[in-house]
């Protein structure tokens, strides 16, 4: 599988050999605990705020306390829109979108079900893009927390968040996003943004897997969600992950290093395989909004075939990519992203996610391109919702159970 | 990634009788769009022998969906109308060396083309009568649907007893708090609550939401003679065999020896993903008889001595 080609830095990123190599020492000779009063601890603990530095430059942010290291992703969304809820008693609602990750949504669903939160959940058009006049009408000075993503893991489709967070802070609400897929990849200035919290993860940005952070703007009401040590200024106890800690350090710095890589090389490789694609196979679409979304990112559907089937072979080819079928998570049912955006079921099983990096080269998609059509042919072959020969979709309406 | 079988993957790579079927007398066309799965079968029946002479389908749907399907084709052909309808989604499944609990659904809808197909052969009307839910046990794989149907006909109100009726929730115990969702959403339902069922309580997990029934004859249990403990097993087993005998199996009792009960699992058992489920079904089912803990092994573990 070394040899393969990964298309699917969405779901996780290679960790980068520098940073690998950053994070090295801490495993030998720099192991000593932050908060001891030794030697051992001291080196630690300014390598701890040496990568806290680096996040803060890599966000834009005004201060480097603003930085609170987690576990990752989820953690850093369920201490964000838990912390808001405890600041504000009073405030019974929720704002989010349909097209969040489980790890806001499930939470919401929770809150909603079992603490008897009113949660909205904000509605999207066909291409994704979020409707805005829902949006405002769900503000009020009930709502707690709006928690609404930067850039969406499936289609990549991004966020007016600076915006939505205006409007947030007008209506006296805390606005959260949960940034995992946006950071590293697009620019930030948070310090002149009205974004109270932002939640990214490391293994989204060739750091390791367990390691992440919650930014929390200076003067936000926080109330931890961890209580025990003093660690992170009592916002997020528990001993450090100090080498996860400096990895994502490492991994900002570069991440900043090769953002107009990122924006230029690697968007135009994803505009190449995704026109190639688009000119070869029949019955297929971009998903999401082509015109504002992050740089890495294609979501085609395949119309009448199942993406399971599809990411088999392709892994047969020696490619990694995802779907949003219901097979591949194990669930019944297929993408909440796709639905939401009312992407007809026979093309919201087919839809496939290739996400690049700054590692894919062209050699790489020059092989997706040359393998896609024959993989789609294939199992449009074996569809009973396909004209093989002549082409194009038939007439089929099966007893649904 | 899934755990496919390699009888799964070659099925799956190099699909055998997929196409149209030109020549076709029997169609059956099922799916579910929701869960991504859609299959038409096509069939060529003689008329005179009532054999299937061919058999084709069309699949869309994952990995194990399709090869399902091819399966399904391989199996049936040559076989009578009357010999094909014996087949169950279970011979399916194990044709192919087994299938993940969450992919079973793929088997389901190759015996429901089936049937949809030879009804319409016979021109009879044909009606889905399977629902499906979320899965909620993986070990016994036991979905939501299941759960709710057990809970409305039998008028259960405990997590044990949705243990003791399902399987759910008996093995790795993980899934008790969507079980008790799924309970929870029922009750609210029906309102109504029956009284709880004869059970005594079981020894898998405890009950959340209402205290403990008092145990029904627990005394009894602890003073056993060995004839009397031995005839205990026997008849346990003997209850449990009715429900594993549905699933192609059955399971035999080989030997006790103090706190450890040998039995041999045969049939569609053997080999099967879940034996190791069946066997704690097993054990659960002897603990609650016997009032006292056992272990339940295989027979190949018996110590040399004692075959």
């Amino acid at each position: 599988m070394n040899q393969g080609i990964y298309l699917d830095n969405n779901a996780t990123t290679r960790v980068d050999p520098e940073v690998l190599q950053e994070m090295l020492p801490l495993f030998t000779e720099h192991f000593g605990n932050a908060s001891s009063m030794h030697g051992f601890g001291a080196a630690v603990g300014g390598k701890i705020e040496w990568a806290r530095k680096q996040i803060q430059a890599l966000l834009g942010a005004a201060h480097d306390s603003e930085i609170v290291f987690t576990s990752g992703g989820t953690e850093s969304d369920n201490t964000a829109v838990l912390s808001a809820l405890e600041a504000y008693p009073k405030k019974r609602e929720i704002v989010t979108s349909v097209v969040e990750h489980p790890g806001v949504l499930s939470l919401c669903e929770y809150l909603e079900k079992k603490r008897g939160y009113t949660v909205h959940r904000i509605p999207v058009d066909g291409r994704g893009n979020l409707d805005m006049d829902a949006y405002r009408a769900a503000l009020s000075d009930r709502v707690a927390i709006v928690s609404i993503m930067w850039a969406n893991n499936e289609t990549g489709t991004i966020f007016p968040v600076e915006e939505l967070a205006r409007l947030a802070k007008a209506a006296g609400a805390v606005f959260h996003t949960d940034a995992v897929q946006a950071v590293g990849k697009i620019p930030m200035k948070l310090a002149d943004s009205s974004i109270d919290m932002l939640s990214l993860s490391g293994h989204k940005l060739h750091a390791p897997k367990g390691i992440g952070a919650l930014y929390v703007k200076r003067g936000l009401r926080f109330r931890p969600m961890l209580r025990g040590g003093h660690q992170e200024r009592s916002r997020r106890a528990g001993t450090e992950n100090a080498p996860g800690i400096v990895g994502l350090g490492a991994a900002a710095q570069l991440a900043l290093l090769h953002m107009g890589d990122e924006n230029s090389r690697v968007r135009a490789l994803r505009d190449k395989l995704e026109r190639a694609i688009l000119a070869a196979v029949p019955a297929c679409f971009v998903t999401g909004n082509p015109d504002d979304r992050l740089p890495n990112t294609a979501n085609i559907a395949f119309e009448y075939i199942e993406g399971e089937a599809i990411l088999l072979l392709l892994n047969e080819a020696g490619i990694a990519a995802s779907s949003g079928s219901a097979c591949t998570s194990g669930s019944l049912e297929p993408s909440h992203v796709m639905r939401a955006m009312g992407v007809s079921y026979t093309a919201a099983h087919g839809a496939t996610r290739f996400s690049l990096s700054r590692e894919t080269t062209e050699e790489e998609i020059d092989r997706v391109i040359a393998v896609v059509p024959d993989i789609i042919a294939k199992l449009r072959s074996l569809s009973p919702y396909w004209q093989q020969d002549a082409g194009k979709p038939k007439e089929f309406a099966p007893v649904y159970s | 990634m899934w755990n496919y079988t390699d009888k799964v993957k070659e099925h799956f790579f190099n699909p055998k009788n997929s196409g149209v079927l030109d020549s076709a007398n029997a169609v059956g066309e099922v799916g579910s769009i929701t869960c991504g799965d859609a299959l038409r079968l096509m069939l060529k029946v003689d008329p005179d022998t009532q054999v299937i002479q061919d058999a084709k389908f069309q699949t869309f749907g994952c990995g194990s969906a399709i090869a399902s399907s091819s399966a399904l084709t391989e199996m049936i052909i040559g076989k009578t109308v009357d010999e094909a309808l014996t087949l169950t989604n279970r011979d399916i499944a194990e044709y192919l060396g087994g299938l993940p609990p969450e992919k079973m659904h793929c088997s389901v809808m190759g015996a429901e083309a089936l049937r949809a197909a030879i009804a319409n052969y016979k021109g009879e009307a044909w009606e889905d009568d399977h629902e499906e839910g979320e899965l909620v046990c993986k070990c016994f794989g036991v979905d939501a649907a299941m759960i709710e149907r057990a809970v409305t006909v039998n008028g259960l109100t405990t997590l044990e007893e949705v243990t003791h009726y399902t399987k759910a929730g008996g093995s790795c115990q993980t899934c008790h708090e969507k079980i008790e969702e799924v309970l929870e959403q029922v009750l609210a339902r029906t309102g109504a609550l029956k009284p709880a069922a004869k059970h005594a309580p079981g020894t898998v997990g405890l009950d959340a939401i209402k205290p403990l029934q008092p145990k029904a004859e627990p005394a009894a249990a602890a003073r056993l003679t060995n004839v009397q403990r031995m005839q205990a097993i026997m008849t346990a087993i003997e209850e449990m065999r009715p429900q594993i005998q549905r699933d192609g199996g059955d399971v035999e009792l080989v030997d006790i020896d103090g706190k450890d009960i040998y039995v041999r699992l045969t049939g569609a058992c053997s080999g099967c993903s879940q034996s190791a489920g069946t066997m704690m079904g097993v054990q659960m089912k002897l603990v609650e008889a016997l009032g006292e803990f056992v272990r339940v092994k295989p027979a190949s573990l018996m110590p040399a001595h004692a075959v």
